[in-house]
């Protein structure tokens, strides 16, 4: 192949008595343009968030958190990010403390084990997988929740961006998502609603899911119940695309179809997210809304 | 947020008198709240001393003191269901859990039909029912009393996972006691926490699948406590006790017979079996209709895959103990003799050999023109298929044994002092991790990950580009088999005598299967087999989605390598000096 490419370069001639006249098909275009796009060594994440306290909300009881980072060197380059939703419970029961000490003990809890890795000359990477690093995350905002709040209760979803993988802590009923280039809104988190587990087991319809009058009712949730078990897993971060994280105030009243369009119309990530959130409140803002877009480049 | 100490009542100076003393902590900063958990705790304190039942601890007193308010409480000398549970190794006798599933309907018919209001205990789990020494049941912790909120996200009442459809919605029934009642003995029959499971989710793990001593009669009770509408469920306790004293007659269990577990048969014979003049602890390779193997007795043999008969061997001076593998004439495999062979694959006669400078026990691959394969001299080493010349040799600072995977224009490799190492087709190292111990077992790529296990009883998942940990999976006991993954799952075997089956994405385990010995052999899955040798002389095939046993062989000596599964035919050595074909 390279042979082959080498006396591509010392004879062009050659290569353009190769070439096909024939019209080039669709594949072959890409395939050309992909050989031709500008490669860029550095890896980097771009990040946009979003948020309001809806329409008809007093309060705003969701907490977020975006923090995006690139290290490019000679010892190579590798993007590091850390992206929260968390939607607190209830209207008296300290919602918003629940969702606050969530995001924040999240975060302090993972940067701090990053930052040997991150900030000191010999990098070190944690003794702990991702996933085992996360799950202690989670479990120190569960005991900070439960004593700074008891009684209290909040939605996480957190995603932990290394290299080309994201590692997601989920527990409630915000969401993760992959928007396709193609237009697909792939929901990757599964919430822990009572409607959802009902739709799951086929008792009720997703046209009822939508009317249903038990749709706020969560079977798990952070701060709530003496054993917490997150989902946590591993997947690869979108291609070409974008990871989407966002509380119920966003994709219970934006369809999927408006989501992605508003994304692809936006000239940036920020502004994307500014666009999804004067959508939702267009469309009523019965909710807080909140919103986080990732997307990786190079 | 509570605790309960175990206290002496000084009211009785002469005596011991034991009492238990719940407490309860109020850092609720929201004086509102902290009203309503004191009030909370005094209508359990009340709502007790009401209550007088043999299976409902009395209560002696209740008081607050500033956040603090404490319950006192009979003290029970015993442990709780939750710990009964996972302290006994394996399933708890199916007769015991009948008996204690007959007296918590006993004190829920008490409860149900107490007057003038039914009380719903509403919270039915294995860590409120605690077994005394005598064996008999007590109801612990009225403490449920949050009111439920409609329109308002989480409330929640009793424990999800135990909790029923209705309770959810904020319906509190008998009909739901009797729910969380089933969820309870499921979990006490099957060993496995609904907490950690979606709700509502029971019919997806029978009991008998699970724990098949189970009798049938049993699981039918269960099953129809767990009914999802409240309607097809018992309509009380009292008639839930009934149905489980049927159960009882109806298959003697109250006079403690126990039902035994019916085995798969062993008669599984093999196609034909090829003995050579010591033991095989290596892989065979199927190629040309040949099956090729590596022998203690220092020769690889070549064996007619068809009926079982000599065809040619090829001595070398050690023992063989890595899987050959062929290229188009050509057959590779290293040996104990420090050498890696080079051999015609038809005529057995040698073409050439290299040297290393230990011997070699790993298992040479092809790629791009070149072996890659370790040796016990501490180098990786990339020879030309062709001449049998050093490409490059990569050192590292133990011994090779594990088997070398390449993908990605990478060769990854384990060595014995935990190294794990990622190498380009240059020879350079593009990353390394470290494990505690050796890393024997051979890499596979599945998706992003590289995955393999160490003697540190860890089966590791790393990113495959950087070697970041994505997750780990504790093993029983350290490993040197080599993990096979397909479709969201990896199979590997360990020193505990265990093939596991985990989620690759969550790293969560599926099933796992008990031999008799050490698994040192490395799984292979074909069609919707899984094929796996133990040191117990067995080799398992067993339904990889749910690790059930379909058959086993049992070889006369120790099954160390993996076997081979080609057209419907499993391939296998053991070290009663035999390879057997056996009909997969």
């Amino acid at each position: 192949m390279i042979e082959f490419f080498r006396n591509l370069f010392r004879k062009p001639r050659s290569a353009v008595d190769m070439a096909t006249t024939a019209p080039l098909t669709e594949q072959q275009i890409q395939s050309i343009l992909h050989s031709q796009a500008v490669r860029y060594d550095v890896q980097q994440l771009v990040a946009g968030t979003g948020q309001s306290v809806g329409k008809q909300r007093e309060l705003n009881e969701d907490s977020l958190l975006a923090i995006t980072s690139t290290l490019a060197g000679n010892s190579g380059s590798l993007p590091f990010g850390l992206y929260i939703v968390a939607d607190g419970m209830g209207g008296h029961q300290y919602g918003e403390v629940a969702s606050n000490a969530a995001v924040r003990v999240v975060a302090g809890y993972v940067m701090k084990k990053f930052s040997p890795y991150l900030f000191s000359l010999n990098p070190v990477q944690p003794e702990e997988s991702l996933q085992e690093i996360m799950q202690a995350a989670v479990r120190e905002a569960q005991k900070t929740i439960q004593h700074e709040a008891p009684s209290s209760g909040t939605t996480l979803t957190a995603a932990l961006v290394l290299g080309q993988q994201v590692t997601i802590a989920h527990v409630g009923d915000s969401r993760a998502y992959h928007i396709h280039p193609d237009g697909r809104a792939e929901v990757v988190t599964r919430d822990h609603s009572l409607v959802k587990r009902l739709e799951e087991l086929g008792h009720i319809s997703a046209e009822q899911a939508a009317n249903y009058p038990h749709r706020n009712v969560l079977y798990r949730a952070l701060g709530q119940g003496d054993i917490l078990e997150p989902d946590i897993f591993t997947i690869a971060f979108p291609q070409a695309g974008y990871l989407m994280l966002c509380s119920d105030g966003l994709w219970g009243v934006l369809s999927d179809q408006d989501i992605v369009r508003i994304i692809k119309e936006a000239p940036s990530l920020p502004r994307a997210c500014q666009s999804l959130v004067e959508a939702a409140n267009s469309a009523g803002g019965p909710d807080n809304i909140s919103v986080v877009l990732v997307q990786l480049i190079g | 947020m509570g605790s309960v100490y175990r206290a002496r009542d000084l009211h009785f100076p002469n005596v011991v008198k034991l009492v238990a003393v719940k407490e309860m902590v109020n850092t609720a900063p929201d004086p509102l709240v902290r009203q309503t958990i004191v009030q909370n705790f005094e209508r359990e304190a009340n709502l007790l001393a009401t209550l007088n039942h043999p299976a409902i601890p009395r209560i002696y007193d209740y008081f607050s003191e500033d956040e603090r308010s404490y319950l006192v409480l009979e003290y029970i000398h015993g442990k709780d269901l939750e710990a009964v549970i996972s302290e006994t190794n394996g399933f708890l006798a199916e007769e015991q859990v009948l008996t204690w599933a007959i007296q918590l309907c006993d004190v829920l018919a008490f409860l149900h039909n107490h007057k003038p209001d039914p009380i719903i205990f509403r919270d039915m789990k294995p860590s409120n029912v605690m077994i005394d020494y005598n064996g008999d049941v007590k109801l612990i912790d009225f403490g449920i009393a949050k009111t439920f909120q409609a329109g308002q996200k989480g409330t929640m009442i009793g424990t999800e996972g135990y909790s029923p459809p209705e309770q959810y919605r904020g319906e509190a029934t008998p009909l739901a006691d009797i729910y969380a009642l089933g969820a309870t003995l499921h979990h006490a029959l099957t060993r496995r926490d609904p907490r950690m499971e979606p709700p509502f989710s029971f019919n997806e793990r029978p009991i008998r699948k699970i724990n098949p001593a189970v009798s049938l009669e049993l699981e039918a009770v269960v099953n129809a406590a767990l009914q999802y509408n409240p309607e097809d469920r018992f309509s009380s306790a009292e008639d839930m006790k009934e149905a489980l004293m049927a159960a009882a007659r109806k298959t003697g269990l109250l006079a403690k017979v126990t039902s035994h577990l019916v085995g798969p048969v062993n008669n599984v014979k093999p196609l034909w079996a090829f003995a050579c003049e010591d033991e095989i602890r290596s892989t065979p390779l199927y190629y040309q209709n040949t099956v090729f193997v590596g022998c203690y007795d220092n020769n690889l043999y070549a064996i007619n895959a068809g009926d079982g008969k000599f065809l040619w061997k090829y001595p070398t001076d050690g023992g063989i103990v890595s899987k050959p593998v062929a290229f188009e004439d050509t057959l590779y495999f290293g040996s104990e003799d420090r050498r890696l062979h080079a051999v015609g694959v038809r005529s057995g006669k040698v073409v050439w050999t290299y040297y290393a400078n230990g011997p070699i026990r790993s298992s040479p691959r092809i790629a791009e023109g070149h072996l890659f394969f370790g040796s016990d001299d501490q180098y990786l080493h990339a020879v030309n298929l062709n001449n049998g010349r050093a490409a490059w040799k990569f050192e590292t600072s133990e011994a090779i044994r594990s088997t070398p995977f390449i993908a990605h224009e990478m060769v990854y490799v384990g060595n014995e002092g935990g190294d794990f190492l990622a190498i380009d087709f240059r020879g350079e190292l593009k990353w390394r991790f470290q494990a505690k111990r050796a890393i024997t077992s051979s890499p596979t790529i599945f998706g992003p990950m590289v995955l393999f296990t160490s003697l540190d009883a860890n089966l590791y998942a790393l990113d495959h580009r950087n070697g970041w940990v994505i997750w780990r999976f504790r093993l029983g006991k350290g490993s040197i088999s080599s993990p096979c993954a397909v479709d969201d799952l990896v199979f590997v075997g360990a020193a505990d005598g265990y093939i596991y089956a985990v989620d690759t994405k969550t790293a969560k385990e599926v099933w796992r299967f008990r031999t008799e010995h050490q698994v040192s052999s490395s799984p292979v899955i074909y069609k919707d087999a899984l094929y796996c040798g133990s040191v117990d002389g067995n080799l398992y095939c067993l339904e990889y989605r749910t690790g059930r046993l379909r058959w086993k062989f049992a070889s006369e000596g120790q099954i160390i390598g993996s076997p081979l599964v080609f057209d419907d035919i499993v391939y296998v050595g053991s070290t009663d000096h035999k390879v057997y074909a056996l009909l997969a």
